[in-house]
């Protein structure tokens, strides 16, 4: 599987004009589009919906579909439930940027190494990336939990921050993006001319692999943002909270507020909704890059 | 030392014409740029080794050595060999929860599936006008917190006012107690599943139907074969990887199914009876309310090895079923 996916990266994706001529777009398409399209949408629609008109109206049959008018006064009352969230979104962005900063860095200069360095004990380094990628992240957590109360981290932003510095994942999609793009006369050319592997990598690599590097960091600091049973563990004072251990606790300290929950939930979720449109494309073209094909 | 050298001068013979020259070093990576001093990658690559092995592979390892310690978290630390193991094997919370797993597994991993290479089927259609729309809105489930839509798909699925159950209702049928029952709630979660990795795993379909070169459809369809015949013969066993791929990744996930049931039931019981607790939700609920962390361990490890024996039955029935079609 691995293999496939070393190997056939770098195919190049063919032209659409060169695409047959007599396949048509039934209207049966657009309409499974369309549903799709709705059902992706209609979740974010349905959390505005019960946060803007109250628990009581959507408590009805048939419920309201339309927004209401308390929307801000949900959002008052997710204020007065915790006054920190404003501080729990701080945290989670300030925890996402490093995370996906640290991440890039890490994993472009290993998945470098790995792509382009001739040095000893590199396929075993290679193959030990790619089977510590199958193991189940759940499995070390206890251990890590005491390792973070060993080092007087429970409870900060540093608890979330360490581990998640590299990544196996992120140095083998390096490694795959840098092999991919990055062509060898280039590095030959520049060592040619003098430079030397750390020049190299700086003049040449980074300029090259930016837009995936980019790409990488996205995923890096969704992951982070959304990352949800770790906060919780390691997290106590309303001050260290991350967006979602604040929306769990409006959760847990009401019976159920359906309006105060997706108020939360609504307000947890936006700014990744308002990211999403500016660099949604760009993670489509990642993800679809990433693919194994064939 | 110096003694013995003498006398041994070392002449260096002029390369012969007849002998390629041998490279200097080894080559580890073929791949590599020759020229560029190979040393530096033990530096390029020790920040990645050294954090993960402190901080993924170190707690691992750990928690293989506690899962044969009675180990709790106030202090106890008793050497008792195997006994987690024979306990887990006689627990019928475990075989709950792993039968709810696969359970869960299945419901979300079959439709999952269909939908998802359905859908790549239609975005690959040339002809389809807004497809980047289509493809960057097919992602929006997949980026969104796993906790915000657990919330608004319990509402959703809530017995008395969710809008499932007013759907239901409006067919004439009874409201479904969707949290309560053992399938319903099953069903509940794998719909998260499903909403979530459809997407994806469709832009994941579309890419690989992407490189499938065209001549092969046009020699199908100069063979007579439709739309649908081309589907068939063409475009599915041209994804077989890529089939092999999602299932192995969607396992994985899969079996480590624990938040959308945590939230949906609000605790790490996974319902009032465990109707929906799943094997990482047991963990949890071993190693952080129980606190019993080398029971939690034996858990830990149990889940590794049945992630990797259903892997490698996945991995088989797929390549029988596409590789031998041919």
């Amino acid at each position: 599987m691995s293999q496939a996916a070393v190997k056939e990266q770098t195919l190049p994706r063919p032209p659409r004009n060169k695409t047959p001529r007599w396949q048509k777009m039934g209207i049966t398409g657009y309409i499974a589009l369309g549903i799709v399209t709705f059902l992706s949408i209609f979740p974010f629609y349905w959390m505005f919906i019960v946060a803007s008109n109250g628990t009581d109206e959507i408590s009805k049959i048939p419920p309201t579909l339309v927004p209401g008018p308390r929307f801000f006064t949900v959002v008052n009352n997710v204020y007065e439930a915790l006054p920190q969230f404003n501080q729990a979104l701080l945290n989670t962005v300030y925890v996402g940027t490093v995370v996906a900063l640290a991440q890039v860095f890490f994993s472009a200069i290993a998945g470098f190494a790995f792509a382009k360095l001739n040095f000893r004990g590199q396929k075993f380094m290679v193959l030990f990336v790619i089977l510590t990628m199958m193991l189940p992240s759940q499995l070390g957590i206890i251990p890590l939990f005491m390792i973070m109360g060993n080092l007087g981290l429970i409870d900060s932003l540093g608890a979330l921050i360490i581990p998640a510095l590299v990544t196996a994942f992120g140095v083998f999609w390096m490694r795959q993006v840098i092999d991919a793009q990055v062509p060898n006369e280039l590095l030959e050319a520049a060592s040619i001319d003098g430079a030397g592997v750390f020049r190299a990598y700086w003049s040449i690599v980074v300029p090259i692999i930016s837009q995936s590097a980019f790409v990488l960091g996205l995923f890096s600091f969704l992951a982070t943002w959304n990352d949800f049973l770790w906060p919780l563990l390691v997290l106590n004072t309303p001050e260290n909270f991350t967006a979602q251990v604040a929306v769990n606790q409006l959760k847990s300290s009401y019976a159920i507020d359906y309006a105060l929950n997706m108020g939360g939930a609504f307000l947890s979720t936006a700014p990744l909704l308002v990211l999403f449109i500016f660099v949604g494309r760009r993670l489509v073209r990642g993800v679809m890059d990433g693919a194994v094909k064939g | 030392m110096s003694q013995t050298t003498v006398g041994k001068a070392r002449v260096s013979k002029p390369p012969s014409p007849w002998k390629p020259v041998k490279p200097q070093r080894k080559v580890n990576n073929i791949n590599a740029v020759p020229s560029l001093n190979g040393r530096w990658g033990y530096l390029f690559t020790a920040p990645f080794f050294v954090m993960f092995l402190i901080f993924g592979l170190a707690p691992i390892l750990y928690s293989v050595y506690i899962a044969f310690f009675n180990w709790d978290a106030l202090g106890t630390q008793e050497f008792i060999g195997l006994a987690n193991f024979d306990e887990l094997f006689i627990d019928t919370r475990f075989w709950n929860a792993l039968v709810n797993t696969l359970d869960i597994w299945l419901l979300s991993t079959i439709p999952m599936l269909i939908f998802s290479i359905g859908l790549a089927a239609i975005l690959h259609n040339p002809a389809l006008r807004g497809s980047t729309f289509f493809r960057t809105i097919l992602l929006v489930p997949n980026i969104t917190s796993v906790l915000a839509i657990a919330i608004v798909f319990g509402q959703l699925f809530g017995r008395d006012f969710g809008m499932v159950n007013i759907i239901v209702g409006a067919f004439g049928f009874e409201h479904i107690d969707f949290v309560q029952g053992t399938t319903s709630s099953h069903v509940a979660i794998a719909s998260m599943i499903v909403w979530r990795w459809t997407g994806y795993n469709a832009l994941i379909f579309l890419a690989a139907m992407l490189a499938i070169p065209n001549e092969l459809y046009e020699s199908a369809s100069l063979d007579g074969a439709g739309k649908f015949k081309q589907f068939i013969y063409v475009t599915l066993p041209s994804l077989r990887n890529t089939i092999t791929f999602v299932l192995i990744v969607g396992t994985i996930g899969g079996l480590q199914v624990f938040a959308e049931p945590l939230i949906l039931g609000g605790s790490f019981n996974g319902g009032d009876s465990g109707q929906f607790s799943t094997l990482t939700l047991f963990l949890f609920e071993q190693a952080f309310v129980a606190y019993k962390w080398g029971y939690a361990a034996a858990i830990g490890i149990m889940i590794t090895v049945i992630v990797a024996i259903v892997s490698v039955i996945n991995f088989f029935i797929t390549r029988k079923l596409s590789g031998d079609g041919k």
